[in-house]
């Protein structure tokens, strides 16, 4: 008897899996960013929310303007200290599970701004999972630090080998 | 006919000689150094005689090792037309010592000015005095320092580090 004429299942199949797979499976799916954009980054990762490079194909279309509603916080652009406990306020309302994609040069390391008053990346304040170069980053370079988040999501709780 | 700003600047100099310090001509631009005392009755005057409406910009100048007065704080003023021929800038300077780094306001002349003047003050650290609310603008309300002076090193971010670090206090006491 094969798997796909289960009469119990109305002929659709089964799948066995683990719980925390499985959940790891939904979230990774089911991205909701929350966009953080201060500067020129933002443009592009607009670019990259819209029709040409479509981040939904990756199911990370749902962009939530509240902190509370989302779990990847994307922090694009220039960030000062005058900004930074803005940034780390907005993370902190976001419910676990949470990750942080640091797009551009700038939240990396500071990008050209050595000054007084840019934070020289913002690792300094948020535990970043992702850093994406470029200034601007290319759309593809966003939609690959997505895919690295996926990646991670879905080896969350698993065995380390 | 045209406003004729040479004419302009020859019956200024010649109605107050104490008020002008100095007149520069340069490519079309006409900087007036102004004596620190009487910048903001010079400026109600250019306003109401001959309509300088406009103020552009507030600026200043940190002279470090290189002069004295110090620091110069500098005024950009625009007259609208009618006439494109008619349309005039003009800069004015005053130079403040490093001893003391008050202005009078021009606020009560341009309510434009507020926050230009916010700006030097915040910067420059340079007070305006009649400023209806003299209060930083750029950075935190707390930052101690003004950092586009020169003697001010522009990798220093320990300032800034501790209004960061304040803040973030007051956010875990405060709702979150």
């Amino acid at each position: 008897m094969g798997v796909n004429t289960n009469p119990v299942l109305g002929g659709d199949g089964f799948i066995t899996t683990k719980l925390s797979s499985f959940a790891n499976w939904a979230r990774k799916n089911s991205l909701w960013p929350m966009p953080f954009g201060t500067a020129c980054c933002a443009i592009e990762m607009m670019g990259v929310f819209a029709s040409r490079f479509d981040l939904s194909r990756f199911g990370a279309e749902v962009v939530r303007f509240s902190p509370r509603q989302a779990d990847l916080m994307i922090v694009s652009g220039t960030i000062t200290y005058k900004m930074a406990s803005v940034c780390r306020k907005i993370y902190d309302q976001m419910p676990e599970p949470k990750w942080v994609i640091a797009m551009g040069s700038c939240t990396c390391g500071g990008g050209p701004f050595d000054s007084y008053a840019v934070v020289q990346g913002i690792d300094e304040f948020l535990p970043v999972d992702v850093y994406v170069g470029g200034c601007p980053p290319r759309p593809e370079a966003l939609i690959d630090a997505v895919m690295k988040i996926q990646k991670k999501i879905e080896r969350e709780g698993a065995p380390i080998v | 006919m045209s406003f004729d700003l040479q004419a302009v600047i020859d019956s200024l100099k010649s109605n107050s000689p104490d008020t002008i310090l100095d007149i520069k001509a340069f490519r079309n631009e006409t900087t007036l150094l102004i004596k620190k005392e009487k910048i903001q009755e010079f400026c109600q005057y250019l306003k109401n005689n001959f309509d300088f409406k406009f103020i552009v910009d507030i600026t200043a100048v940190d002279y470090l090792e290189r002069k004295t007065p110090r620091y110069e704080v500098v005024y950009y003023l625009h007259r609208f037309g009618p006439e494109y021929s008619e349309n005039v800038r003009i800069r004015l300077k005053v130079e403040v010592p490093e001893e003391d780094t008050r202005v009078l306001s021009v606020t009560p002349v341009w309510s434009g000015a507020n926050w230009l003047e916010r700006e030097v003050y915040d910067l420059f650290g340079i007070e305006f005095v009649g400023h209806p609310d003299l209060r930083r603008i750029l950075m935190p309300e707390e930052y101690d320092a003004h950092p586009l002076r020169k003697d001010f090193d522009v990798r220093n971010r320990e300032p800034s580090k501790r209004c960061f670090e304040k803040d973030l206090k007051e956010g875990e006491s405060g709702t979150s």
